[in-house]
């Protein structure tokens, strides 16, 4: 990118709203498909979630997290199958569990913890999918970048 | 480096409407690895499935990413294309631009630059796949069935016929199950007996039919194809290869019990078949209320038998047995109606249980179907029944229909009838729902020319007033209260789940839903799999059913076992979770987590010739949910198709 192009992107940057950059992990079983079926369902949503599908969200390691927030993402996302409904009988137990804790580790070191969600959406749930979205995407908005000006490749 | 090829569907204009899918084609020409991006109307056709075919060839692509619909439509079909062009289907990426991007997103822009993050992404991800592979499991053609109800039966019978070898499991002293206890069955009114009785005998006289009554499911390890399973066989106190089942035994035992199978209605003895046409007709001894086991006195049925089959020392059997399927079949019980306090305090004599009705109008029941009063014997002349008791019902905690009672509270109604033409039947129901081949008929008939009277509307009290139950309730349709003088009522208790269903899930591995009914793998596509591979779910374990639809879902839990034990060998999942043994500390942490019992604890060599503990993941049993992945504290263990690295590559490249 040479440098006008950049100064024009920053200047585009601050005539336009700022759009945070989000990433969903999704359960491929329940998340994912209520996020397939938003689609189906043609419910629109802030563009701003960039999803990584997993087979679970106990697959989630809270080091995949913590990469994202360090790599630039101003929220992050994991959603699975309801407690009870976890296609693996139980991933989605570990990974409360887990995710609760690094939810207050990044609290401890200074990131919101509305900036990191945990959700439970089913297959059947396009809508709560869709809400879910847009409330991470508002919330993340009042909030503004997360540490604007640090080094990503850090 | 991977020689990545990158193609955009268009879907007609599902995508392209609002993506600018040449744009995308162009800005993944720049990622990292990809050697060729192109656009296309529909990938998926076969017009689209060439143009990968040739790019493969001409560019010597070794990696396939498509931007089109989700994975969960044609990830298989692409997977196909590309094993064409020999490249392992893992090598194959797709980036779901059609239900996650232009169909949530209206701002073409926007939409446009979601489209390739995403396909950046997908190509992260792609560049960092290794080829996976399953492997050959064999299977044992073999099948189990836990419950010996009508589902059981006929599911044992459906495998048998095709050629292959059944255990069939019952807990009860006999096969035949709820349907045994049922007098005539609805809408044609044929007696139950004698179209369950034949097929009892079938399957006790099958060759490949293995029955074990009074016996249990105690354990079962292994996955789909390879169960191992293990059965206790409680000790009948019977020598079973001696015994004629001649039946002096339980004429001369002096001790009386109520009789479960008649639901307490009549009584048996202490050595007892539970019903004259059990099969086995063979007597158990139940050890809690023979006199030779409580009080080490009487011995008759030993001095009478002219076998000498009764063997009082008999100790329980337990046998290991390996299947390949196992079918559940275990049936529902009943909902307690004492828990409605407001039905005269939840017990009175002449208050009684659908089930226990059909015990009492059925011929060979404990009053030789003359259907009396309990508490003293008379004929009734008022009777009232009431649906939907322990059903539709939040506050008991079961708001859902148990869809048999309205038929056969109608046929009930039809055999009061036909004994007493003059008695005034009454029934208070919420709806009537009666969705079923010739149901409705059947239920109209009821109505009609069989002169039951139905009020809408839920009882609010019973009790005794007199030698009569009192029963007060609603007539919503003439919205006015009504009161009844019954001389008996029947309550339609709904059915519910099996009070151990929840032990037997976690026995198998499978899922129950919020009533603990077995859950299916999918409410409409998969209605007799489970979740778990090889485990089948058949009859009224899994929602209240009528004897139609149990035996069709046998039938169907039949067909799966046999579509597995048609295959020559299993193909294992290729994305599980493997274990760097090398780096391996074995602290164990994976096992722990694992729902499958995948992991097991290994000793290996060091290279000094010492002995350490690793884990290992046996690929056949692994279902690859991960969660051992993120357990693993030292980071070795990973899950193929969803590595740490490839992530790790999603994440980057989302952020870019």
């Amino acid at each position: 990118m040479s440098k006008a192009e950049e100064k024009e992107k920053t200047e585009n940057a601050e005539k336009h709203e700022w759009e945070p950059k989000i990433v969903g992990f999704l359960c491929r079983w329940c998340s994912y498909a209520g996020a397939d079926l938003a689609g189906s369902s043609r419910i629109e949503y802030p563009p701003n979630v960039r999803v990584i599908r997993v087979p679970c969200s106990g697959r989630v390691n809270p080091l995949h997290v913590l990469r994202a927030f360090r790599k630039g993402a101003d929220a992050v996302l994991v959603a699975g199958c309801h407690p009870g409904d976890c296609h693996y009988s139980e991933g989605n137990y570990y990974a409360r569990r887990r995710l609760d804790v690094l939810k207050e580790l990044l609290e401890f070191i200074g990131i919101e913890p509305e900036r990191f969600r945990l959700e439970w959406c089913s297959a059947s749930e396009a809508r709560r999918f869709a809400d879910v979205i847009t409330e991470v995407t508002g919330q993340v908005k009042k909030l503004g970048p997360l540490n604007p000006k640090e080094n990503k490749n850090g | 480096m991977p020689r990545i090829g990158v193609f955009i569907c268009h879907c007609g204009i599902n995508i392209e409407k609002t993506v600018d899918t040449a744009k995308v084609a162009e800005a993944a020409r720049s990622f990292p690895g990809v050697v060729f991006a192109a656009d296309y109307k529909y990938m998926c056709s076969d017009p689209g499935q060439n143009m990968i075919l040739d790019a493969i060839r001409e560019y010597n692509l070794d990696r396939i990413v498509v931007g089109a619909c989700s994975p969960s439509l044609h990830e298989p079909t692409f997977q196909a294309c590309v094993a064409k062009a020999d490249l392992n289907p893992y090598f194959f990426e797709m980036a779901n631009l059609r239900e996650q991007v232009s169909w949530v997103t209206h701002d073409r822009e926007m939409a446009t630059e979601k489209a390739i993050q995403a396909v950046r992404m997908a190509v992260a991800k792609a560049g960092k796949s290794e080829p996976l592979a399953s492997q050959s499991l064999p299977i044992t053609k073999k099948a189990l069935v836990i419950g010996g109800g009508i589902s059981g039966i006929q599911a044992a019978l459906d495998i048998a016929e095709a050629g292959f070898p059944v255990i069939l499991v019952e807990r009860e002293p006999s096969i035949g199950g709820r349907m045994a206890q049922l007098d005539k069955t609805f809408p044609t009114l044929d007696c139950s007996a004698c179209i369950l009785t034949p097929k009892m005998v079938e399957a006790a006289r099958n060759p490949n039919i293995t029955i074990h009554t009074y016996a249990e499911v105690e354990n079962v390890a292994g996955f789909i194809g390879n169960f191992e399973v293990t059965i206790r066989k409680k000790a009948r106190s019977i020598d079973m290869s001696k015994c004629t089942g001649c039946g002096v035994c339980y004429e001369k035992c002096p001790v009386k019990v109520p009789n479960k199978f008649e639901e307490g209605t009549g009584e048996r003895k202490a050595i007892y078949v539970p019903f004259p046409q059990a099969v086995p007709n063979k007597p158990v001894i139940d050890r809690e209320v023979c006199l030779h086991f409580t009080k080490g006195k009487c011995g008759i049925c030993a001095k009478m038998c002219p076998a000498e089959a009764v063997v009082y020392n008999q100790e329980d059997e337990v046998i290991t047995e390996k299947v390949g399927a196992i079918i559940v079949a275990t049936g529902f019980d009943l909902f307690d109606t004492k828990r409605y306090e407001e039905y005269a305090g939840g017990a009175h004599p002449d208050m009684i249980t659908s089930l226990q009705f059909e015990r009492l109008i059925n011929a060979s029941g404990p009053t030789q179907g003359k259907l009396r009063r309990p508490s003293d014997g008379k004929e009734p002349e008022t009777i009232v029944f009431i649906q939907c008791v322990g059903s539709r019902d939040d506050k008991m905690g079961r708001p859902y229909c148990s869809r048999i009672c309205c038929m056969y509270t109608a046929k009930q109604t039809i055999l009061v009838r036909e004994k007493f033409p003059n008695a005034r039947i009454f029934v208070f129901f919420m709806d009537i729902r009666t969705a079923g081949k010739n149901y409705e008929e059947f239920c109209r008939r009821a109505i009609e020319d069989y002169n039951a009277e139905y009020i809408r509307g839920r009882v609010s009290k019973i009790y005794p007033s007199g030698d009569k139950l009192i029963v007060e309730g609603s007539d919503t349709i003439l919205g006015r209260p009504v009161e009844i003088a019954a001389d008996l009522v029947v309550l339609a208790a709904g059915a519910e789940a099996r009070a151990d269903a929840k032990d037997l899930a976690r026995m198998l591995g499978i899922q129950t839903d919020q009533y603990n009914f077995f859950s299916e793998a999918h409410a409409k596509l998969r209605p007799v799999e489970t979740m778990t591979g090889g485990i089948f779910l058949a009859g009224a374990c899994q929602f209240p059913r009528d004897i139609p639809d149990c035996v069709a879902s046998a039938s169907a839990s039949a067909a799966k076992a046999l579509a597995l034990f048609g295959k020559p060998e299993l193909a294992s999942l290729p994305t599980v979770a493997k274990v760097d043994e090398s780096r391996c500390s074995g602290c164990m942490a994976c096992l722990s987590v694992c729902p499958y019992s995948a992991v097991t604890m290994e000793e290996v060599k060091n290279k000094s010739g010492g002995i350490r503990e690793v884990a290992r993941v046996n690929p056949g049993v692994c279902q690859g949910c991960g969660a051992c992945a993120a357990a693993c504290n030292a980071g070795v263990i990973d899950l193929l198709g969803y590595t740490n690295e490839q992530i790790a590559c999603q994440v980057d490249a989302a952020l870019l």
